[in-house]
C-alpha cells in the first residue's frame, strides 16, 4: 500500500522534559511545528532527520526510517532529506559553489530531480558562487544553505528555525524564497518555528507543541479556529485566509482578494491579478450584526453563519466561530453583546471586518 | 662537521620522519575517538596518552627496554615473528619515539577535532556523506591547522629526544646514534668545536621549523 506524508511516534526523556509525540503530517505543503523553546519541536525535527534517535517509529511516504520494533534505523546520510539549520553552518573550507555542490556530487544522477542551476536560480545566489562563506551577510549565507539543501534533490525538506538568527530586514529578504519553494518544487517542508508571523505566512498544516506534547494538529485554518483549546499565533486570536488578487480599484487604492467563500477589500498592493496571498483577520477586528448596515464605515461586511461560541481569555468576552462560505472566521464580542443579539449556533449574521492584514 | 655528526643528523631526521608518519596513522584515530566519545574510559585513555609529558624519558626507556628485551613479552613476540629483538635497532627507536611523542600529536589534534563541534558533521550527513566521507572531506580540512601543529610538534620533539633513545638504542654509530646522543658524546670527549657546530645546526633547524609553523598558521587565518 502506498502512503503519503509523514508518520512518527517519538518518545524520549531528557533532563528537563520528556517527549511524547505522535505526528501525522501531509505529504505536501508546509507543515509548521510551532511552540515555545523547550516544547520539543527541534527534537522532533532532529528525529525525522536521524540526527537524534528517540524511541519510536518514523515513516516517510513508503519508506520506514525508524522502527524500534524491527530494529530499523536508517542513518541520516541515507534519508532523502535536505536540512536547513538555524545558523547557516556553511563549510568554511569550501567556496559557496563548493558548498552547494558538496551534497549534489553525492547524489546519483538518476536521483537528481532538482538541477543545480534551478537551486541556484531559485535562491538567487548565482552572483555569490565564487565567494568564501566568511564574506557573506547572514541572509546570503542562509540562502546558500537552502540552495545547498535543495541541491541533493530531497524528497522532504526540514527547516529548523531558518530565520531566527536573522534581523527583520534579512527575514524579509528570505521569506519570498521560502514561499516559492513548496509550489515550484512540489516538495513537502517541515518547518520548525516559534515565530507567529512566519507560521502565518508559510504554514499550510500546523502542529502546536507544548512541553513535549502535541497540543493541536491540523490544517492551519482549522487549528486556528478551535474554541476548546484556543491556539493563538502571537498575542491575538485570529485566522489566516488563503486567497488571490481578484480586482484592483485604482480610484480608492484598494484591491479585492477572493478567498474560498467570499471577497475582501484591502489596501492596494503592487501584485498582479491572480497572485496568491494570505490575509490575517484577528478576532478583535471582527464585529457582528443581525442586519447589514449600509451606514457604517466598515468596508467589508460578509454574511456568515454562527458555528460555535466559546470562552475567551477575559470573562467579559466571548469568541464566536463563524463560517463564511468554506472559510472560518473568529469574532471577539462582549458577553453582553452576545446576550443582546441573542446569538446561538446555526444563526445567520453579518460579520463586519474592520481590519485585514495582508501577509506579504 | 665531521662525518659522524652528519650521519647522526641524518639518522635523527629519518627517525623523526618515520615517527611522525607512524604517529599520524595511530594518533589520528585515537585523537578522533577522544574528541567524540562519551565513554567513561575516555579520561583514563587521555591520562595514559599524556603520561610521557610528565614521566622522565629514562623511565619510559627503561620499561620499553624490559618489554622489548629477550625476556619481555614484546621481545618474545618479535622473536616468534622472526623480527629479532627491537632494542639497539632503528625499529626499536621508532617504537620508543612514537610512545614518547604521542601526546604531542594527539593533544593538538584532539583539540582541533573538539573545536569543530557536531554541526559541520551533521550538515555533511544531511548532504549524503557517510562517516568516512565526513571525516576526510569535512573534519580533516577544517582541522588542518591542528594537523600542521601536531605534525611539526611531533617531528621537532622526536628530533630533540635523548633519554628514551639512549636507553633503547644505546650509542651505535650509524644505527642508533642520533644527533642529541652524538652531541652528548662530543662533549664527553671534550670535542667542543664539533659540539658547537652540531648544536648550532640543531638550534637553527628548530628555529626554522617554528618560524615556518607561525608563518603557515597566520597565513591561513
Amino acid at each position: 500500500m502506498m502512503h503519503a506524508g509523514i508518520e512518527a511516534e517519538l518518545h524520549a526523556d531528557f533532563a528537563d522534559f520528556s517527549l511524547r509525540v505522535s505526528l501525522s503530517l501531509p505529504g505536501r505543503g508546509v507543515s509548521a511545528l510551532f511552540g515555545p523553546s523547550g516544547s520539543g519541536k527541534t527534537s522532533c525535527l532532529r528525529a525525522l532527520a536521524g540526527l537524534m534517535r528517540p524511541r519510536g517509529f518514523v515513516r516517510f511516504a513508503d519508506e520506514i526510517w525508524q522502527d524500534d520494533a524491527k530494529k530499523v534505523f536508517v542513518p541520516t546520510h541515507r534519508r532523502a532529506i535536505g536540512v536547513v539549520f538555524q545558523e547557516a553552518s556553511l563549510f568554511a573550507h569550501l567556496s559557496v559553489r563548493g558548498n552547494v555542490e558538496y551534497g549534489l556530487r553525492r547524489v546519483p544522477p538518476a536521483q537528481r530531480r532538482i538541477a543545480l542551476e534551478q537551486a541556484i536560480e531559485l535562491l538567487g545566489i548565482a552572483p555569490l558562487l565564487d565567494r568564501r562563506p566568511q564574506t557573506l551577510s547572514g541572509g546570503e549565507r542562509q540562502r546558500v544553505a537552502i540552495a545547498r539543501a535543495l541541491a541533493v534533490s530531497p524528497r522532504l525538506l526540514l527547516m529548523d528555525e531558518p530565520l531566527s538568527a536573522l534581523d527583520i530586514g534579512r527575514k524579509e529578504e528570505i521569506i519570498p524564497y521560502l514561499e516559492r519553494l513548496p509550489h515550484e518544487l512540489d516538495l513537502p517542508i517541515v518547518y520548525v518555528s516559534h515565530a507567529p508571523d512566519e507560521v502565518a505566512r508559510l504554514a499550510d498544516h500546523l502542529v502546536v507543541l507544548r512541553a513535549g506534547k502535541v497540543l493541536a494538529s491540523g490544517p492551519l485554518s482549522e487549528v486556528l479556529v478551535r474554541l476548546d483549546t484556543p491556539i493563538r499565533l502571537g498575542e491575538e486570536a485570529g485566522v489566516v485566509l488563503q486567497g488571490e488578487v481578484a480586482e484592483h480599484d485604482e480610484t480608492w487604492v484598494l484591491m479585492c482578494v477572493s478567498f474560498p467563500g467570499g471577497r475582501l477589500w484591502v489596501r492596494r498592493e503592487n501584485l498582479p491579478l491572480g497572485a496568491p496571498l494570505r490575509l490575517r483577520v484577528l478576532a478583535r477586528d471582527v464585529s457582528l450584526a443581525r442586519s447589514p448596515h449600509q451606514d457604517a464605515s466598515v468596508l467589508n461586511v460578509l454574511p456568515a453563519r454562527v458555528e460555535a461560541i466559546g470562552e475567551d481569555e477575559h470573562p467579559a468576552d466571548a469568541l464566536v466561530r463563524l463560517t463564511v462560505g468554506e472559510s472560518a472566521l473568529l469574532a471577539r464580542i462582549t458577553r453582553r453583546s452576545l446576550a443582546r443579539l441573542d446569538l446561538h449556533p446555526g444563526q445567520t449574521v453579518w460579520a463586519q471586518i474592520k481590519a485585514v492584514a495582508v501577509l506579504r | 662537521m665531521s662525518a659522524g655528526a652528519w650521519a647522526a643528523l641524518a639518522l635523527s631526521l629519518r627517525l623523526a620522519a618515520v615517527t611522525t608518519l607512524v604517529l599520524f596513522l595511530i594518533g589520528t584515530p585515537l585523537a578522533w575517538w577522544l574528541a567524540r566519545t562519551r565513554s567513561r574510559f575516555k579520561e583514563v585513555i587521555a591520562a595514559v596518552v599524556a603520561l610521557p609529558l610528565v614521566l622522565p624519558p629514562t623511565v619510559i626507556g627503561f620499561y620499553l627496554l624490559l618489554l622489548m628485551g629477550p625476556h619481555g613479552p614484546v621481545g618474545w613476540l618479535t622473536q616468534q615473528l622472526g623480527w629479532g629483538l627491537l632494542p639497539f635497532s632503528f625499529s626499536g627507536l621508532v617504537v620508543g619515539s612514537v610512545i614518547f611523542s604521542l601526546p604531542f600529536l594527539v593533544q593538538p589534534l584532539q583539540n582541533a577535532f573538539e573545536a569543530l563541534g557536531d554541526r559541520p558533521l551533521e550538515v555533511a550527513a544531511t548532504l549524503r556523506a557517510g562517516p568516512w566521507d565526513r571525516f576526510f572531506t569535512v573534519a580533516v580540512p577544517l582541522a588542518r591547522p591542528g594537523f600542521l601543529t601536531a605534525g611539526v610538534l611531533s617531528f621537532a620533539h622526536t628530533m630533540g629526544e635523548f633519554g628514551v633513545v639512549l636507553m633503547i638504542g644505546g650509542n651505535i654509530p650509524g644505527r642508533t646514534t642520533v644527533a642529541s646522543v652524538q652531541l652528548y658524546e662530543f662533549v664527553e670527549a671534550m670535542e667542543y668545536g664539533e659540539a658547537h657546530r652540531l648544536a648550532l645546526v640543531l638550534v637553527l633547524f628548530s628555529f626554522a621549523v617554528l618560524l615556518l609553523l607561525n608563518f603557515f598558521g597566520k597565513r591561513k587565518r
